[in-house]
């Protein structure tokens, strides 16, 4: 009992979605209550009355779980499943519905990456700001001023304007103030979504290191199905508001993906304008539609061949778009492909209404099996921690990957992935030697 | 539960660690201020503060000179129509003195008003994503204009040598003066950020309020025009006391009435403890709204 860091029991939130999205004006809030009898009166004649009571979400339903001191729990979920609302009442930014968390212990959180930095102010004075935002005192910063400047790599930097820094820079260096927090219970949402490999790496390190040597609880949110089963010792999955399930991480990360996906053929139009996404929807994917161009295998993908896409976006006004791209996802949630006009610095110009973008995988390297295709839409060719996306749809659908020989030949053999290769000498020794 | 929690503490202790135990849950209607957490902010408090300032002068041309340019064109502007032209009585001190005196706490004020009703609004971003007490964000608003006011001092030193008035010992209350502008700017940030965060129409109301107010305040004209037996009525706008209270401590004019003055700090108090409660109220709600 003792050894409880965080209790939740019945845990639920409601929005109203009318007020998260307007303002509401001192005219409209006037207006509001001089029309409330019209509004009874009509929705007691017409029968939209449901108009009314929807205008409630619950972010959050019902949830209770127990974490233990020293876990690291992971929580995965679509976007929009209750994943930060769950950490915002957490960290006490925004109080439940109904329901409580009782909490162990001082909570730190890094529920994005940044927060609290002034692009006008040094990486010295950030890091006090930020650490002062995060509820360090100004003593504990100075005692670990050298170990977060160390972390972040931005020696040479401090007294420079974080607003000349490289987005790497900056993330580094908001990562290593809150990794620096010395408290019971660390909460971190989504701050692999951003960075480099490296940067990756050094972040799970950290905190991995956080739990297991100073026997902190580390509460993770992430999209990174991979990091989730590295770092994890306990995975919960949110869908809807609800805790759907709870255990290890493996087999969490497998319920939730074969869960969110449902398989769609090829070469027909795949309505994606109702899955579950993020950004700011100023430009968004409304259908796709893929194809192998070979009809022996019914057009399905195959490994090594060929996988074209037809993107069908709708834009609200004309743009243009720097990072377009399909994402290939493993089902234990590993990129494994992702082809992006970002890479090649490309540009897109979008047209208000709905634009068709044409894009072809000239080789798929992927060996038979199930994949998960994700889609991702921006006007920067970069994506800076703090922006949103025009539109980012982390599971599409999923995909079959098909073996063309063994169609052919009517054998199911799964091959491994051949690589460009070509020998580029031979040479023999006995010659060699002599030369 | 919370029985539960106590055991739990215990059992730390004697593990030699203790850990504060929180319930988050929903607390409707009143809450009452924390001033100890407030307390252990403070440091936020301040470096909030230092930022403002820090980010206000950054890629300006002219920096701190600003803070002494506002006052000094309004005392210029002010000394010509309303010295001159319109011969305002100034209670026997050359004008532009008489004014910059008072413009000094006026500029606090209005300085203080608009960033802290902004203060939630503009920081919106940490206000989503972190946990820290949301009043230290219009308090530290008020609070950065003292770097202003301290800069403007000065240029109101140099003024009243130029002219030659002296401050009688009547300066060593001058303090309790600044206290209350800095009392009243608070009172009103508090209910105005409270305000802004749920209707924008606020933010265009400042530029009106301010105005309105100035005409309130014996800034450009003496508060002896209002007839006597108006003056205690005329006490309800705390900024009056302030201005007179800053006249009497620098330039040796009559002090300012008792009755008023006690009307004053009332109305403050009773402005601030509302703006604070009303406040905390909101406070849970900014985060879903802002």
């Amino acid at each position: 009992m003792s050894n409880i860091a965080i209790r939740i029991e019945g845990l639920s939130k409601r929005y109203r979605i009318g007020v998260q999205n307007n303002y509401p004006t001192f005219r409209e809030a006037l207006m509001g209550t001089a029309l409330v009898p019209l509004r009874k009166y009509r929705s007691w004649t017409s029968s939209n009355q449901k108009e009314y009571d929807s205008g409630f979400v619950w972010a959050l339903r019902d949830v209770d779980f127990d974490v233990k001191q020293g876990e690291i729990v992971g929580i995965i979920g679509r976007n929009g499943a209750g994943k930060s609302t769950l950490l915002k009442i957490l960290t006490g930014i925004t109080e439940p519905t109904s329901g409580y968390a009782d909490i162990y212990g001082r909570v730190g959180s890094l529920l994005e990456v940044g927060t609290g930095f002034h692009m006008e102010l040094t990486g010295r004075e950030n890091i006090f700001m930020n650490g002062a935002i995060l509820g360090m005192s100004r003593q504990e910063i100075k005692r670990k001023f050298d170990e977060i400047v160390a972390f972040s790599e931005v020696e040479k930097f401090l007294d420079t304007p974080v607003k000349r820094y490289s987005s790497g820079m900056y993330m580094r260096l908001a990562f290593a103030v809150a990794a620096h927090l010395e408290t019971e219970i660390l909460i971190v949402d989504e701050v692999l979504a951003v960075g480099d490999i490296e940067f990756q790496k050094k972040c799970i390190g950290k905190m991995q290191d956080v739990s297991q040597s100073q026997g902190r609880t580390v509460l993770f949110v992430s999209h990174n199905m991979d990091a989730i089963q590295r770092l994890c010792t306990r995975c919960l999955l949110l869908d809807h508001g609800r805790l759907v399930t709870q255990g290890d991480p493996a087999s969490t990360v497998l319920r939730y993906i074969s869960h969110n996906s449902s398989q769609a053929q090829p070469k027909q139009w795949i309505d994606v304008s109702n899955v579950g996404r993020m950004g700011t929807g100023e430009a968004r994917f409304v259908a796709i539609q893929y194809s192998s161009l070979n009809e022996t295998v019914s057009f399905h993908p195959y490994k090594d061949g060929p996988l074209e896409f037809l993107l069908a976006i709708e834009s609200d006004s004309p743009m243009s778009v720097g990072s377009l791209g399909v994402t290939i996802f493993n089902r234990t949630g590993t990129m494994l492909v992702d082809a992006n006009i970002g890479t090649t610095s490309e540009i897109i110009n979008l047209n208000t209404g709905r634009n068709i973008v044409r894009l072809r995988i000239e080789e798929l390297h992927l060996n038979p099996d199930i994949y998960i295709l994700g889609l991702w839409l921006d006007k920067k060719s970069k994506s800076i921690g703090y922006d949103q996306p025009l539109d980012y749809i982390e599971s599409v659908c999923e995909i079959e990957v098909v073996n063309l020989e063994s169609i052919e030949d009517g054998i199911k053999e799964a091959a491994p992935v051949t690589c460009k290769f070509r020998i580029l000498s031979v040479t023999n020794e006995s010659i060699a030697s002599k030369v | 539960m919370l029985k539960l929690a106590n055991q739990d503490t215990n059992d730390n202790v004697s593990v030699g660690r203790s850990r504060p135990f929180v319930r988050r849950q929903a607390r409707p209607g009143w809450v009452a201020i924390d001033f100890g957490e407030l307390w252990r902010y403070r440091e936020l408090l301040v470096f909030q503060a230092i930022r403002d300032i820090k980010v206000r002068y950054k890629q300006t041309v002219l920096g701190v000179a600003w803070a002494v340019l506002q006052p000094v064109a309004t005392m210029v502007v002010f000394s010509i129509f309303f010295g001159k032209l319109a011969k305002l009585p100034s209670d026997g001190i050359p004008y532009p003195v008489f004014t910059f005196c008072a413009l000094l706490p006026w500029q606090l004020f209005t300085y203080a008003l608009t960033y802290s009703s902004n203060s939630l609004v503009d920081n919106a971003n940490a206000v989503t994503k972190v946990y820290f007490p949301r009043l230290i964000l219009p308090f530290s608003a008020v609070i950065s204009g003292l770097i202003d006011f301290a800069i403007a001092f000065v240029v109101l030193a140099g003024i009243m040598f130029y002219y030659g008035v002296r401050p009688g010992w009547s300066v060593i209350v001058l303090p309790l003066f600044i206290i209350l502008a800095l009392a009243v700017a608070m009172s009103i940030g508090v209910w105005l950020s409270a305000l802004n965060v749920k209707y924008r129409d606020i933010r265009y109301t400042i530029p009106f309020l301010s105005q309105f107010w100035l005409f309130a305040t014996p800034v450009a004209y003496s508060s002896s025009l209002v007839p006597e037996k108006w003056q205690t009525v005329y006490g309800i706008n705390p900024m009056v006391s302030v201005v007179d209270g800053f006249r009497w401590a620098l330039l040796g004019r009559s002090a300012p009435s008792i009755p008023m003055l006690i009307v004053s700090v009332i109305a403050t108090v009773v402005l601030l403890a509302c703006g604070l409660f009303y406040f905390r109220r909101m406070e849970k709600s900014f985060a879903d709204i802002v």
